[in-house]
């Protein structure tokens, strides 16, 4: 794994960071609006950091929710082998 | 229905074998307080939760967890990675080794296998939230006696994260048993309310 792909996998855990605190902090305080802005703008944030590293490194999530034909997805490294 | 992403939550990177804390480790991955016990709990007592507040918690968290889980075992293989047959002896790891070679199982630190007997669902929201709170601090105390037996940062680091989730985690469970309490109260009222015909039936 190069610099640049580790360096956007760290980006894209990040912004997921974010959206799981958000997420579980807004299942308890549903009526939030400041929270739930967040909760959208790195919901956005994170989808393109993914669009942007499925582009160039393939498919991060299976069962058709990285549109793929390669069959990149079984060659592809497994995360604890790092 | 759950998709996988192909990434861990936090990222994980022993370079070197440490087959001591491998043991060790194995408490968080098959031990009573361990990420599967709790993800596991999570998920079976979801369904019997009243709110959907509650819910959406019980279920968000049990998600996570498995992502945990996955870390610990992520930990679990890179410290037994390219291990020699001494380390392993050394670190008491010889009986685990003969029934799993380097094989990540569900075992505690003493080699005792997981059990759902670590784990309870009893369809009552307030009992089971409240061992929803005690696991959480049972694991964060547990993440604090690892963190105690090693000076190695590629393994305290993701401990540390760990261990911060298992507060967040205490807190939004808190914030549920207040929620659900707060349903019972609005029940116990109006049943209040319509008590006056019941003791006049009683009084006849």
């Amino acid at each position: 794994m190069d610099m640049t792909q580790n360096a956007l996998l760290m980006k894209i855990s990040e912004a997921e960071f974010v959206c799981v605190e958000l997420n579980l902090y807004l299942n308890t305080h549903p009526d939030d609006e400041d929270a739930q802005a967040d909760y959208y703008s790195y919901s956005v944030k994170l989808r393109n950091l993914i669009e942007r590293y499925e582009e160039a490194y393939g498919p991060l999530k299976n069962f058709g929710h990285s549109p793929t034909m390669t069959g990149e997805w079984a060659r592809s490294r497994w995360p604890w082998e790092v | 229905m759950w998709i996988y992403e192909k990434k861990l939550q936090y990222p994980v990177r022993i370079c070197k074998p440490d087959t001591r804390m491998a043991k060790l480790l194995m408490t968080q991955y098959g031990g009573p307080d361990s990420e599967l016990a709790a993800g596991t709990r999570y998920l079976t007592q979801r369904f019997s939760m009243p709110d959907d507040r509650v819910r959406a918690t019980v279920n968000d968290i049990g998600t996570e967890e498995l992502a945990h889980w996955e870390m610990i075992g992520t930990m679990i293989y890179q410290c037994m990675r390219g291990a020699s047959r001494e380390d392993i002896k050394a670190a008491g790891l010889d009986g685990y080794y003969t029934i799993h070679d380097c094989g990540v199982f569900p075992v505690d630190a003493n080699g005792v296998p997981f059990t759902t007997a670590y784990i309870q669902c009893t369809g009552d929201p307030i009992a089971d939230l409240h061992e929803d709170l005690a696991a959480e601090q049972k694991a964060r105390a547990t993440y604090e006696h690892l963190i105690n037996m090693t000076d190695n940062p590629d393994i305290i680091d993701p401990l540390r994260f760990l261990r911060q989730r298992e507060v967040v985690h205490f807190q939004r469970f808190g914030e549920c048993l207040s929620i659900v309490q707060q349903i019972m109260c609005n029940k116990h009222a109006m049943s209040n309310a319509a008590a006056p015909y019941s003791r006049s039936a009683y009084s006849k």
